[in-house]
């Protein structure tokens, strides 16, 4: 087959503007062939060269004692957790592919970042989830289409989560017609290893020899980072060829393989082939190395015929890796690939020409600088639109509701319900570390390799961040930080993803430097710098961009079982305390979404000082052994934060609030959403101790009432509200099985 | 006494059960890998959960061909006890040591949660640490669990006492609501006719330590344990 001449339409076609052609033909001297020009669409892609967002990247902090490889080094960022052990840990969105195929798309989502995790040496150990989707209540417009992409979604984790062996252990999951068409799968996985294990994906030692092994390439997945960088539209599914299909076993057999060959002493150099496959992982790793790499694609096991070069090269075929293996060691490679049952094949070398050299047999069809395809990406600084914070919520304008009906109907509502109808397909059981496992503030992990016992938590909050980006940002860094404070750990770093819309609308590009500006400061206060991440743009249906949805993963580590700390109530008789201010507001309220369907108000703003103030507060609590539980009070307020107490611990619990009057309307009292706050049980001998300690931290602190009976309730004024928790809880825990009762919607409906 | 633990492509759980044999137990647990041809010298063969060669074709069904299979069925033969696990319990089935199928839950979803089993027999070397109609709190993780044979195969099941374990609720009882996958006879274990090969979908392995939620899978490994040192003695 002849290649299509370049013509101006065809390079239009792959993405890439007049001004990076004339860029693409400074390096290379000439113009590129139709491979090359392939070659470079990929690479220059956002989802590879992160040209949009790279300046912005930039402000993240990213460095720290405890940093082993700093992000954008590797795959992964690695980070120390003592005694010689490191953990590697990324998140990653499928958001595209999901959208269009919601089971493949996710399930390859989780195997990409499976992948990316154990190139760098490290045993992957668990995984975490945060899911947007469109509204899936009965009769919201879309509901069918969005339960249809929910249940493929979650099916497509478990498939491969389950399948390798990985437990998804905690996450997060919101509803909002902002995300229908275009729902957000971001997944995290985190890895551990001993120091001297973190492998590299550089390829060094010319004339070492490149091995292909792993699942043989297809056409599936063709330009598949060059599709995640463009806006969905109407025509989207017919880009269904560029969704790739996951195999788990593969991956599992190639996670092992891999592991086992890293411990061998064999591997000078190892790189997955996720997005832009072959391609990105030959001149990354010669690019890394300072070297150049050769390879022939007559020698890459393929699994259909008549493939083009092109076609080879821009494969994203799942379940593959490049290894570069010292020279004189190919035997002992082939042996483990065998007992593995891996297809696998020397496809090349390393040389010292700077090069990335492909073949057909003899003949050269594409040779590209390798570092100036990676380091000449262009970088745009894109123009941000002038802000206009938003107005504050004028509270008159909120018609009171009834708020003893109120409550229960948050409880039921998609976002705020319990969502065990989705971990329950998940096994967050298997490799027996789920100490927390999902349904708690943070999940908690007792890593058996190196005796540790690590906290994780996911957050983001696009209704903030839509109505203030900079307070978006801080505002999902500083809940992170305080799920793991409430679990008792220590953070030590985190993994971003961002979710935008097209940077190239100056009020998107606004978003998202506003987002990273504030998450950047947030780290910067809780010292945890950003190990890596993932950027997702373009993330727009024809119904507009979505919300802007910055989401941090945060890991910490509890450095005593004994301090472990989970958020439902222990049993009758604790006193309750409020940690923190309590402001007020109904602004950016999930109360003032549900019920009143706006999304409205100046967010209350993050006080970094004080989060840094409280979080220590509460880990030093738990140190002395005062905490009975401790719970984060965040989406729905204090009355929602009480009720999540009540019945998510090993039984229904109920308890008796009394709020002090702060001369507010009763619905902004029991469902405003200011942050910094935390809901604290304290034996009552020890009050005394809790006391002073939160005094101490020159925090404020109330005590709220005590646990027992079989009813919430929450005294105001003159006001009383009861809700017997056993009515709470069918709304609360099945609330979501309900609604997805029936689950297999035709693919027709979409 | 000395355990294998036998590792096809695939599996899964083979490191959360040599864990909890070695640190739980103190026992001697070594990997199978599934092309050996022997497994002489052990004196207890598991089975692990995961998706033995992904599940495909039909949980179980490739794995059965395996090299080491063969001798599993010798050392059954020869009375060796055999403990199949989750995807071992699948495994088993396809092997033919033991009747019946395991084919998808009843409510079409993988199902991961603690569920309340009563213990019917005591007789055998995997369950004479616990008594008759005691309730058990263990793990389970499966999208195929639902036990399956004919009547009569499950009328002989019964009759020989070889219902080891029953989805119950935590009182005992056997309520439609406790059966998680919709087994028939709410069937979640089963011995072969000698008693010594046991294939179960709840994970023991899993509940072997407080920090996990439940002990209750002790008794299971205990009983393994007890029955060497009875054998011995």
């Amino acid at each position: 087959m002849k290649d299509p001449t370049i013509t101006p339409e065809l390079i239009a076609k792959h993405g890439i503007t007049p001004d990076e052609y004339a860029r693409i033909q400074g390096i290379l001297g000439r113009d590129p062939n139709f491979t090359e020009l392939g070659i470079f669409s990929v690479m220059w892609s956002e989802h590879c060269s992160y040209k949009n967002s790279r300046p912005e990247l930039k402000k993240f902090p990213t460095s720290g004692p405890r940093i082993l490889v700093k992000a954008g080094e590797e795959n992964a960022g690695v980070l120390d957790v003592g005694d010689g052990w490191a953990v590697a840990f990324k998140i990653e969105s499928h958001n595209h592919p999901s959208a269009v195929e919601p089971f493949q798309g996710a399930a390859t989502g989780v195997g990409g970042i499976i992948r990316d995790i154990f190139t760098m040496g490290a045993r992957p150990i668990f995984l975490l989830d945060s899911l947007r989707f469109g509204p899936i209540e009965a009769g919201a417009p879309g509901a069918a289409a969005n339960r249809h992409l929910l249940a493929g979604v979650v099916s497509g984790i478990a498939h491969y989560g389950n399948c390798i062996g990985l437990p998804t252990v905690g996450g997060e999951t919101w509803f909002d017609e902002t995300y229908a068409g275009n729902p957000l799968v971001n997944v995290f996985c985190l890895g551990v290893l001993r120091h001297d294990q973190i492998a590299r994906g550089a390829a060094r030692g010319s004339g070492n020899p490149v091995f292909y092994v792993g699942a043989e390439t297809g056409r599936d997945g063709l330009a598949g980072a060059a599709f995640a960088s463009r806006e969905l539209t109407e025509e989207s599914r017919e880009d269904r060829p560029a969704v790739q299909v996951g195999d788990p076993f593969r991956e599992k057999l190639l996670l092992e393989a891999c592991l086992e060959l890293l411990a061998s002493g064999c591997v000078a150099g190892i790189q997955d082939m996720g997005a832009a496959g072959l391609t990105c992982s030959t001149c990354e790793t010669a690019s890394r190395g300072g070297s150049g790499i050769d390879v022939d694609l007559d020698l890459v096991p393929k699994r259909e015929t008549g493939m083009t070069p092109y076609e080879i090269l821009l494969s994203e075929s799942q379940e593959r890796m490049l290894v570069i293996v010292h020279r004189g060691q190919e035997d002992r490679v082939r042996e483990i690939f065998e007992k593995w049952d891996l297809p696998h094949a020397c496809i090349g070398q390393v040389t010292d020409d700077g090069l990335m050299r492909i073949r057909v047999g003899t003949r050269v069809v594409a040779e590209i600088p390798a570092a100036d395809l990676t380091d000449q990406a262009p970088v745009y600084h894109r123009e941000a639109a002038e802000w206009t914070p938003p107005q504050d919520l004028d509270i008159s304008t909120v018609p009171m509701v009834d708020l003893t009906a109120a409550l229960p109907r948050l409880l039921a509502h998609p976002t705020l319900t319990g969502k065990r109808w989705i971990w329950e397909q998940y096994d967050h059981m298997v490799r027996n570390g789920a100490v927390v496992g999902p349904g708690s503030d943070a999940a908690v992990f007792y890593a058996r390799e190196c005796g540790k016992f690590l906290a994780a938590s996911v957050d983001g909050n696009g209704l903030i961040s839509r109505l203030d980006p900079r307070e978006g940002g801080r505002r999902c860094v500083a809940e992170a930080a305080r799920n793991l404070a409430c679990a008792g750990a220590v953070p030590l770093g985190a993994t971003d993803n961002l979710n935008f819309g097209n940077p190239h609308k100056p009020e998107i590009f606004r978003q998202l430097r506003d987002s990273v500006e504030g998450m950047a400061e947030a780290c910067r206060a809780f010292d945890t710098p950003v190990t890596g991440g993932n950027v997702s743009l373009y993330n727009e249906s024809p119904a507009g961009p979505i919300d802007p949805t910055p989401v941090v993963a945060m890991v910490g580590v509890i450095e005593d079982e004994a301090h472990i700390t989970r958020q439902g109530f222990r049993g009758p008789g604790d006193s309750v305390w409020l940690l923190g201010e309590r402001a007020a507001g109904l602004d950016a309220s999930q109360f003032l979404l549900i019920l009143h369907g706006r999304k409205e108000g100046r967010p209350p703003q993050t006080d970094l000082g004080t989060e840094v103030s409280l979080h220590q507060a509460v880990r030093d609590a738990i140190r002395d052994g005062l905490v009975r539980s401790a719970h984060d009070c965040a989406e729905g307020g204090i009355a929602v934060a009480l009720a999540e107490c009540c019945l998510s611990g090993e039984g229904l619990v109920g308890v008796e609030i009394f709020l002090p009057d702060d001369e507010r309307r009763d619905d902004e009292s029991l469902f405003h959403e200011a942050p910094g706050r935390v809901l604290v049980t304290v034996d009552p001998a020890d009050e005394e101790a809790f006391h002073d300690l939160a005094t101490l931290c020159r925090l404020p602190v109330r005590k709220l009432g005590t646990t027992g009976g079989s009813e919430l309730v929450i005294h105001l004024r003159t006001q009383t509200w009861r809700w017997p928790v056993e009515a709470l809880f069918p709304a609360w825990d099945g609330a979501l099985g309900k609604l997805m009762g029936t689950v297999a919607e035709p693919l027709a409906a979409h | 006494m000395k355990f294998a633990v036998l590792r096809f492509p695939g599996s899964n759980c083979d490191q959360d059960c040599l864990r909890t044999l070695q640190d739980t137990f103190g026992a001697t647990a070594e990997p199978v890998w599934h092309k050996e041809t022997s497994v002489d010298g052990y004196d207890v063969i598991i089975l692990p959960g995961g998706f033995s060669f992904g599940d495909y074709l039909r949980c179980g069904a490739i794995a059965r061909y395996s090299p080491v299979m063969a001798a599993v069925r010798e050392a059954a033969t020869r009375g060796t006890p055999v403990l199949g696990i989750c995807n071992g319990f699948q495994i088993l089935c396809e092997s033919g040591l033991l009747p019946g199928a395991l084919v998808r839950n009843r409510g079409l979803h993988f199902i991961c949660r603690q569920v309340h089993l009563r213990l019917e027999n005591t007789a055998s070397p995997f369950t004479r640490a616990g008594q008759v109609g005691q309730v058990l709190r263990l793990p389970i993780a499966h999208g195929e669990g639902c036990y399956l044979a004919d009547e009569e195969t499950l009328d002989q099941l019964e009759s020989e006492g070889r219902v080891a374990f029953r989805y119950c609720a935590p009182d005992g009882s056997l309520t439609p609501g406790a059966n998680p996958n919709g087994s028939l006879r709410h069937i979640a274990g089963i011995l072969n006719g000698p008693g010594n090969v046991l294939g179960l979908m709840p994970h023991p392995e899993r509940a072997c330590e407080e920090r996990l939620g439940s002990t209750d899978g002790r008794f299971v490994f205990a009983s393994l344990l007890e029955s060497a040192l009875a054998a011995v003695s």
